[in-house]
């Protein structure tokens, strides 16, 4: 192991200026939204008194699951002490806390009012898990931070093992309150369910690693650096395994609503009548977010390619966000049911429209441009790449 | 000891002069403010409303719609859609799916014992009072709209724009969530409701639960009434009869 040499990267070329200008006008036009929708007031948005969590929501918790999921590589190596991941860790641990700080910004400047940070940072209900998910975001960065330490100085490499298990034990954690803020909605149909909780680890496993192994390639690639097979392939395994763990969380999830009478309308809903939902469910979420990428992964003609690796993973990512919008848009604009045995005819009971408008898409986008903008500079200034991933190295630290 | 006054005497003098009446006079003020409420605030109450939904006419609910917002002052946002608009009071008819009885009724917060909206709000901005009400402190709400989703009947709304003229006893603001207040500003006064005040039978009932010489404590013991969403235990301060 001693034989991973990590260097920065150099960080010089016209490629490299250009993607940082891309991503800081991303941000700016992110940072320009936010004050338009602070300065008019949410009226801009598509957002209402239904659907009052729109799409910047999907893109933050799309983050802020990823980031606990790209964490994972760096626990399989420091955990379950496989040293093929070991060279890999580093850059787990910047990519988890990129993905996070982009996820939160999007969350937090979407609040109704930023300018009371302060309070939210002060003020706590520990009944709420909205508010234990504060304390779960802003300790995820210490643990992680302190993580990176440990694999940075030599002398401290000794504790990673420890302080790995901690860091593997907060995000799983971390995860759970995540899809605890569906899971408890006691309200609404499409929510409150317990197995949301471990639905949302499994899928921040699938969209982190997906997540990861397109950072991966493209700084090996973009840095004329050497990335063997061997690691790629157990990647795309990993990768694999995910997909269909999520899949089939879906699928207990939705039958098992469906064997509750109580949910038959918000199945209905989402699976068969749902408009838009509906075809963002099967098109999006399990066509292309499931099935596809799985047949590209698994299939002997596209698994030994690696641009079809890519694109399944961007195939999960768009996947990925399918799903958050289903669950989150598709979960409110379902009524709720007000009165059971009866029908409402006016005044609730209609489907919620919602409309995405452009300064929320640019939020999202932003908060994506942050995650990426951390981990360009970050590469550039600390050594978080191993020089190279070849299959010589990568197979004699597998078999070490 | 014949010491003359110079200047840094004074000045220590003065300020210390000047700290002890600001402490004395911000006593007497806060001493005073407190006895504006001279009802105090207790859980041996509990302000709840009986809505008749058989005596209830289509009238009366868009009367009482209009009474809330006469005295909140909601509803007159000029930017918002009508689905971004505030709603702290809904008018619904419903229909029983086995005999077709058509109901009307009002729906507005139903101050719950057991709150969702106050168990989820990260910043404590959604608390309920001792007398059971529950309301929304515009200056820890950081508009995350947790509350809004938690709620199971759709009470809440956030203010999508800048407000202009707004009441003195009701501060809204841009970016916050609110809902109705059952009036609290004329319970403490000891006034009933704006909306119970608007309808001229008596198919809306105001009063303390508790008590057990008050009408609507007297009502619910001899007719049939029921909570909406009774099966999620909240047990609510507004209670229907006839759906």
């Amino acid at each position: 192991m001693s034989n991973i040499r990590f260097e920065q990267i150099e960080g010089k070329s016209l490629g490299f200026y250009t993607l940082i200008t891309g991503l800081w006008i991303l941000i700016l036009a992110a940072l320009g939204s936010v004050y338009y929708v602070e300065h008019y007031g949410h009226f801009v948005t598509g957002m209402n008194n239904r659907i009052v969590w729109g799409i910047p929501h999907v893109f933050a918790l799309f983050l802020i699951i990823a980031a606990s999921g790209a964490l994972n590589v760096a626990s399989i190596s420091s955990v379950f002490n496989k040293k093929l991941y070991k060279s890999l860790s580093r850059l787990s641990g910047l990519v988890a806390l990129s993905l996070l700080a982009g996820g939160l910004m999007v969350l937090v400047l979407d609040l109704g009012r930023i300018d009371r940070l302060i309070v939210a940072m002060t003020e706590y209900n520990f009944k709420s898990i909205f508010a234990w998910n504060i304390i779960l975001y802003n300790g995820f960065f210490v643990v992680v931070a302190i993580y990176l330490w440990m694999m940075f100085e030599r002398r401290m490499d000794k504790f990673s093992h420890k302080v790995g298990l901690v860091a593997f034990s907060w995000r799983l954690i971390l995860t759970t309150g995540t899809g605890s803020i569906f899971g408890f909605l006691v309200a609404r149909q499409a929510y409150d369910a317990v197995i949301m909780a471990p639905m949302f680890i499994i899928m921040s496993f699938s969209f982190g690693l997906a997540s990861f192994i397109l950072i991966l390639m493209a700084s090996y690639k973009w840095t004329n650096r050497p990335l063997g097979n061997i690691i790629v392939n157990r990647l795309r395994n990993l990768l694999g395994v995910f997909v269909a763990a999520v899949m089939y969380f879906v699928a207990v999830y939705h039958l098992g609503n469906l064997y509750l009478a109580e949910n038959a309308g918000i199945e209905n809903f989402i699976l068969f009548d749902g408009g838009i939902y509906t075809k963002l469910f099967w098109y999006g979420q399990i066509i292309l977010g499931g099935i596809v990428p799985m047949v590209l992964i698994y299939h002997p003609f596209t698994k030994g390619d690696r641009s079809m690796l890519g694109l399944s993973s961007v195939l999960i990512i768009i996947g990925g966000f399918v799903q958050l919008y289903v669950i989150i848009i598709g979960g409110q604009a379902y009524p709720m049911e007000l009165f059971p045995g009866k029908e409402i005819l006016e005044g609730y009971g209609d489907i919620a429209q919602y409309l995405v408008s452009l300064p929320e898409i640019f939020l999202g986008i932003g908060g994506i441009a942050l995650a990426i903008i951390i981990v360009t500079f970050l590469v550039k200034f600390l050594a978080f790449l191993p020089e190279s991933l070849e299959d010589d190295l990568t197979d004699s630290y597998h078999k070490g | 000891m014949n010491k003359t006054l110079n200047r840094r005497d004074f000045i220590k003098i003065m300020n210390a002069t000047t700290t002890g009446v600001a402490i004395v006079a911000s006593g007497i003020t806060l001493t005073t403010f407190a006895s504006v409420n001279e009802i105090p605030v207790t859980n041996k109450k509990r302000w709840g409303l009986l809505i008749d939904t058989n005596k209830l006419t289509e009238t009366d609910i868009d009367g009482m719609v209009n009474a809330c917002q006469q005295e909140q002052g909601w509803g007159t946002e000029t930017h918002s859609t009508a689905s971004q608009k505030p709603g702290w009071i809904k008018k619904l008819k419903v229909k029983d799916k086995a005999t077709n009885k058509v109901s009307n009724l009002a729906l507005m917060c139903q101050h719950c014992e057991e709150p969702p909206c106050v168990d989820v709000c990260p910043t404590n901005a959604s608390m309920k009072r001792e007398d059971g009400i529950v309301l929304v402190d515009k200056h820890l709400c950081i508009g995350c709209r947790y509350c809004m989703m938690a709620c199971p009947y759709d009470a809440r709304s956030f203010v999508h724009e800048t407000l202009n003229n707004q009441k003195e006893h009701m501060p809204r603001g841009k970016g916050t969530v609110e809902a109705c207040t059952m009036c609290v500003h004329k319970i403490d006064k000891g006034e009933t409701p704006a909306c119970v005040e608007s309808v001229n039978s008596e198919a809306v009932i105001f009063g303390n639960l508790y008590d057990e010489s008050s009408q609507i404590n007297q009502t619910l013991k001899i007719i049939q009434s029921s909570q909406i969403r009774s099966d999620l235990n909240l047990n609510t301060g507004v209670r229907y009869s006839g759906i």
